[in-house]
Protein backbone atom coordinates (compact mmCIF):
# COMPACT_ATOMS: atom_id res chain seq x y z
CA UNK A 1 0.00 0.00 0.00
CA UNK A 2 2.21 2.92 -1.13
CA UNK A 3 -0.75 5.40 -0.49
CA UNK A 4 -0.16 4.86 3.24
CA UNK A 5 2.98 5.88 2.90
CA UNK A 6 2.36 9.10 1.53
CA UNK A 7 0.91 9.92 5.05
CA UNK A 8 4.30 8.87 6.82
CA UNK A 9 5.84 11.04 4.11
CA UNK A 10 3.31 14.15 4.92
CA UNK A 11 3.80 13.71 8.61
CA UNK A 12 7.37 13.75 8.69
CA UNK A 13 7.34 16.86 6.83
CA UNK A 14 4.63 18.16 9.28
CA UNK A 15 6.25 17.35 12.06
CA UNK A 16 9.54 18.63 10.55
CA UNK A 17 8.25 22.04 10.08
CA UNK A 18 6.60 22.04 13.43
CA UNK A 19 9.76 21.90 15.13
CA UNK A 20 10.83 24.64 13.06
CA UNK A 21 7.85 26.77 14.30
CA UNK A 22 8.71 25.83 17.71
CA UNK A 23 12.37 28.00 17.30
CA UNK A 24 10.94 30.48 15.40
CA UNK A 25 8.73 31.16 18.41
CA UNK A 26 11.36 31.24 20.79
CA UNK A 27 13.61 33.45 18.39
CA UNK A 28 11.11 35.83 18.71
CA UNK A 29 9.80 35.38 22.57
CA UNK A 30 14.05 35.72 23.10
CA UNK A 31 14.40 38.41 21.06
CA UNK A 32 14.89 40.81 24.15
CA UNK A 33 16.98 38.35 26.44
CA UNK A 34 19.88 40.07 27.14
CA UNK A 35 21.06 37.31 29.62
CA UNK A 36 20.30 33.44 29.42
CA UNK A 37 20.58 30.31 31.27
CA UNK A 38 24.29 30.35 31.09
CA UNK A 39 24.22 34.13 31.97
CA UNK A 40 25.26 34.87 27.99
CA UNK A 41 22.94 36.27 25.97
CA UNK A 42 20.46 34.25 24.28
CA UNK A 43 21.23 32.92 20.52
CA UNK A 44 18.86 32.53 17.60
CA UNK A 45 18.11 28.88 17.41
CA UNK A 46 17.90 27.11 13.67
CA UNK A 47 16.92 23.97 12.57
CA UNK A 48 18.55 21.82 9.53
CA UNK A 49 16.31 19.43 7.58
CA UNK A 50 17.57 16.62 5.60
CA UNK A 51 15.81 14.09 3.68
CA UNK A 52 15.57 10.24 4.60
CA UNK A 53 13.88 7.45 3.11
CA UNK A 54 10.25 6.30 4.57
CA UNK A 55 9.64 2.44 4.10
CA UNK A 56 10.92 2.86 -0.01
CA UNK A 57 13.14 4.24 -1.95
CA UNK A 58 10.94 6.46 -3.64
CA UNK A 59 9.34 7.54 -0.33
CA UNK A 60 11.50 10.58 1.03
CA UNK A 61 10.55 11.72 4.07
CA UNK A 62 11.96 15.19 6.06
CA UNK A 63 13.76 14.95 9.92
CA UNK A 64 15.45 17.45 11.59
CA UNK A 65 18.68 16.30 12.23
CA UNK A 66 20.02 18.69 14.73
CA UNK A 67 18.98 22.00 16.36
CA UNK A 68 22.00 24.48 15.80
CA UNK A 69 22.64 28.37 17.32
CA UNK A 70 23.74 31.02 15.09
CA UNK A 71 26.99 32.50 15.54
CA UNK A 72 26.49 35.60 14.34
CA UNK A 73 27.62 38.26 17.12
CA UNK A 74 24.98 40.10 18.36
CA UNK A 75 24.54 43.47 17.78
CA UNK A 76 25.08 46.29 20.88
CA UNK A 77 23.17 48.62 22.58
CA UNK A 78 24.33 51.75 24.67
CA UNK A 79 22.72 51.60 27.46
CA UNK A 80 25.57 52.29 30.75
CA UNK A 81 22.08 52.35 33.14
CA UNK A 82 21.68 48.48 32.50
CA UNK A 83 22.99 46.14 35.15
CA UNK A 84 24.55 44.01 32.54
CA UNK A 85 26.66 46.54 30.31
CA UNK A 86 30.26 46.48 30.01
CA UNK A 87 32.75 48.98 30.97
CA UNK A 88 32.19 50.88 27.71
CA UNK A 89 28.41 51.38 28.84
CA UNK A 90 27.56 48.52 25.60
CA UNK A 91 24.69 45.48 26.49
CA UNK A 92 24.95 42.88 23.61
CA UNK A 93 21.38 42.33 22.46
CA UNK A 94 20.50 38.45 21.17
CA UNK A 95 21.42 37.98 17.62
CA UNK A 96 17.91 37.36 16.39
CA UNK A 97 17.17 39.17 13.74
CA UNK A 98 12.99 39.75 13.71
CA UNK A 99 12.83 40.35 9.97
CA UNK A 100 14.24 36.62 9.19
CA UNK A 101 12.37 35.09 12.05
CA UNK A 102 8.83 36.42 10.42
CA UNK A 103 10.22 35.07 7.31
CA UNK A 104 11.15 31.48 8.50
CA UNK A 105 7.19 31.44 10.47
CA UNK A 106 5.46 32.44 6.90
CA UNK A 107 7.70 29.73 5.27
CA UNK A 108 7.24 27.34 7.68
CA UNK A 109 3.15 27.27 8.08
CA UNK A 110 3.22 27.48 4.54
CA UNK A 111 4.75 24.19 3.87
CA UNK A 112 2.72 22.97 6.94
CA UNK A 113 -0.65 23.81 5.49
CA UNK A 114 0.36 22.29 1.86
CA UNK A 115 1.56 18.60 3.61
CA UNK A 116 -1.80 19.00 5.54
CA UNK A 117 -3.29 19.07 2.10
CA UNK A 118 -1.67 16.03 0.67
CA UNK A 119 -2.55 13.57 3.59
CA UNK A 120 -6.30 14.63 2.68
CA UNK A 121 -5.39 14.04 -1.08
CA UNK A 122 -4.45 10.83 0.13
CA UNK A 123 -6.74 10.03 2.45
CA UNK A 124 -9.47 10.93 -0.36
CA UNK A 125 -7.57 8.61 -2.81
CA UNK A 126 -7.40 5.72 -0.12
CA UNK A 127 -11.39 6.11 0.53
CA UNK A 128 -11.96 6.14 -3.22
CA UNK A 129 -10.11 2.71 -3.97
CA UNK A 130 -12.66 1.58 -1.21
CA UNK A 131 -15.78 2.00 -2.99
CA UNK A 132 -13.62 -0.55 -5.63
CA UNK A 133 -16.37 -3.03 -7.09
CA UNK A 134 -19.46 -1.60 -5.67
CA UNK B 1 -11.40 -18.96 -15.40
CA UNK B 2 -10.00 -17.11 -13.33
CA UNK B 3 -6.57 -16.28 -14.69
CA UNK B 4 -9.12 -14.45 -17.31
CA UNK B 5 -10.69 -12.34 -14.91
CA UNK B 6 -7.04 -11.28 -13.69
CA UNK B 7 -5.97 -10.63 -17.17
CA UNK B 8 -9.17 -8.35 -17.64
CA UNK B 9 -8.18 -6.39 -14.77
CA UNK B 10 -4.20 -6.61 -14.24
CA UNK B 11 -3.35 -3.23 -16.71
CA UNK B 12 -5.79 -1.17 -14.28
CA UNK B 13 -4.20 -2.92 -11.31
CA UNK B 14 -1.11 -2.29 -12.79
CA UNK B 15 -2.03 1.55 -13.79
CA UNK B 16 -3.31 2.02 -10.28
CA UNK B 17 -0.04 0.74 -8.10
CA UNK B 18 2.35 3.00 -10.73
CA UNK B 19 -0.32 5.90 -9.68
CA UNK B 20 0.18 5.19 -6.22
CA UNK B 21 4.11 5.30 -6.28
CA UNK B 22 4.10 8.57 -8.36
CA UNK B 23 1.42 9.79 -5.43
CA UNK B 24 4.35 9.13 -3.04
CA UNK B 25 7.35 10.60 -4.91
CA UNK B 26 5.35 13.71 -5.29
CA UNK B 27 4.66 13.32 -1.75
CA UNK B 28 8.46 13.15 -0.90
CA UNK B 29 9.48 15.92 -3.24
CA UNK B 30 6.51 18.39 -1.52
CA UNK B 31 7.70 17.67 2.15
CA UNK B 32 11.30 18.25 1.21
CA UNK B 33 10.26 21.48 -0.57
CA UNK B 34 12.64 23.13 2.32
CA UNK B 35 15.56 20.43 2.39
CA UNK B 36 18.76 21.87 1.54
CA UNK B 37 20.59 20.25 -1.41
CA UNK B 38 17.11 17.68 -2.17
CA UNK B 39 16.95 17.62 -5.70
CA UNK B 40 13.57 17.20 -7.01
CA UNK B 41 12.61 13.55 -8.55
CA UNK B 42 9.42 11.93 -10.66
CA UNK B 43 8.96 9.32 -13.44
CA UNK B 44 7.90 9.11 -17.04
CA UNK B 45 4.51 7.62 -16.60
CA UNK B 46 3.91 6.12 -19.93
CA UNK B 47 7.48 4.75 -20.28
CA UNK B 48 6.91 2.65 -16.89
CA UNK B 49 3.29 1.78 -17.75
CA UNK B 50 4.43 0.34 -20.99
CA UNK B 51 7.35 -0.99 -18.94
CA UNK B 52 5.51 -2.90 -16.81
CA UNK B 53 2.67 -4.17 -19.03
CA UNK B 54 5.00 -5.89 -21.05
CA UNK B 55 7.12 -6.89 -17.71
CA UNK B 56 10.21 -5.00 -18.52
CA UNK B 57 9.71 -3.12 -15.37
CA UNK B 58 12.92 -3.20 -12.96
CA UNK B 59 13.01 -6.56 -11.12
CA UNK B 60 9.29 -7.47 -11.58
CA UNK B 61 9.05 -10.48 -10.55
CA UNK B 62 6.50 -13.27 -12.41
CA UNK B 63 5.36 -16.48 -10.34
CA UNK B 64 6.93 -19.50 -11.65
CA UNK B 65 4.25 -21.73 -13.34
CA UNK B 66 4.74 -25.27 -13.88
CA UNK B 67 1.55 -26.62 -15.13
CA UNK B 68 -0.75 -24.28 -17.72
CA UNK B 69 -3.09 -24.21 -14.98
CA UNK B 70 -1.53 -22.54 -12.37
CA UNK B 71 -2.55 -18.94 -12.02
CA UNK B 72 0.32 -16.47 -13.66
CA UNK B 73 -0.17 -14.03 -10.80
CA UNK B 74 2.00 -11.00 -10.92
CA UNK B 75 3.98 -9.31 -7.89
CA UNK B 76 3.86 -5.28 -7.55
CA UNK B 77 5.74 -4.11 -10.81
CA UNK B 78 8.62 -3.26 -8.34
CA UNK B 79 11.20 -0.19 -8.03
CA UNK B 80 10.64 2.52 -11.08
CA UNK B 81 13.93 4.18 -12.27
CA UNK B 82 13.46 7.86 -10.71
CA UNK B 83 14.28 10.81 -12.32
CA UNK B 84 15.74 14.18 -11.06
CA UNK B 85 13.50 17.12 -12.00
CA UNK B 86 15.50 19.76 -14.15
CA UNK B 87 14.53 23.01 -12.69
CA UNK B 88 13.50 26.28 -14.05
CA UNK B 89 14.43 28.57 -10.85
CA UNK B 90 16.66 26.16 -9.09
CA UNK B 91 17.22 27.82 -5.12
CA UNK B 92 20.64 29.13 -3.88
CA UNK B 93 20.74 26.05 -0.77
CA UNK B 94 20.49 23.63 -4.00
CA UNK B 95 17.01 22.57 -3.65
CA UNK B 96 15.37 21.67 -6.85
CA UNK B 97 11.63 21.24 -5.60
CA UNK B 98 9.23 23.95 -7.33
CA UNK B 99 6.36 24.09 -5.30
CA UNK B 100 4.11 25.38 -8.29
CA UNK B 101 5.01 22.31 -10.34
CA UNK B 102 5.31 19.89 -7.73
CA UNK B 103 1.17 20.97 -7.02
CA UNK B 104 -0.13 20.43 -10.27
CA UNK B 105 1.46 16.83 -10.89
CA UNK B 106 0.33 16.00 -7.64
CA UNK B 107 -3.18 17.45 -8.00
CA UNK B 108 -2.73 15.62 -11.63
CA UNK B 109 -1.69 12.39 -10.34
CA UNK B 110 -4.52 12.69 -7.98
CA UNK B 111 -7.18 12.87 -10.59
CA UNK B 112 -5.28 10.09 -12.40
CA UNK B 113 -5.74 7.70 -9.52
CA UNK B 114 -9.44 8.32 -9.38
CA UNK B 115 -9.94 7.89 -12.61
CA UNK B 116 -8.49 4.51 -13.01
CA UNK B 117 -9.97 3.57 -9.64
CA UNK B 118 -13.70 4.41 -12.08
CA UNK B 119 -12.10 2.67 -14.57
CA UNK B 120 -11.56 -0.69 -12.72
CA UNK B 121 -14.85 -0.68 -11.43
CA UNK B 122 -16.58 -0.19 -14.51
CA UNK B 123 -14.45 -3.21 -15.48
CA UNK B 124 -15.18 -5.04 -12.46
CA UNK B 125 -19.46 -4.23 -13.10
CA UNK B 126 -19.04 -5.32 -16.12
CA UNK B 127 -17.90 -8.74 -15.44
CA UNK B 128 -20.35 -9.28 -12.76
CA UNK B 129 -23.24 -8.35 -15.31
CA UNK B 130 -21.95 -10.87 -17.70
CA UNK B 131 -21.15 -13.70 -15.00
CA UNK B 132 -25.11 -13.12 -13.53
CA UNK B 133 -26.23 -12.98 -17.07
CA UNK B 134 -29.11 -10.86 -16.69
Amino acid sequence: MSILNTFNVAGSAMTAQAIRLNAVASNLANADSVVGSDGKPYRAKQVVFAATPMGSAAAQGVRVTQVVEDSSPGRKLYDPRNPVADETGYVTMPNVSVVDEMTNMISASRAYQTNAEVMNTAKQLLLKTLTLGQ
Amino acid sequence: MVSKIQEALSFQQQALSLRANRQQVLAGNIANADTPNYKARDFDFTTALQNAVSGRGEGSLQLATTSPRHSRGSADAGPVPLMYRQPTQASADGNTVEMDIERAQFAGNAFFYEAGVTFLSGRIRTLQAAIQGQ
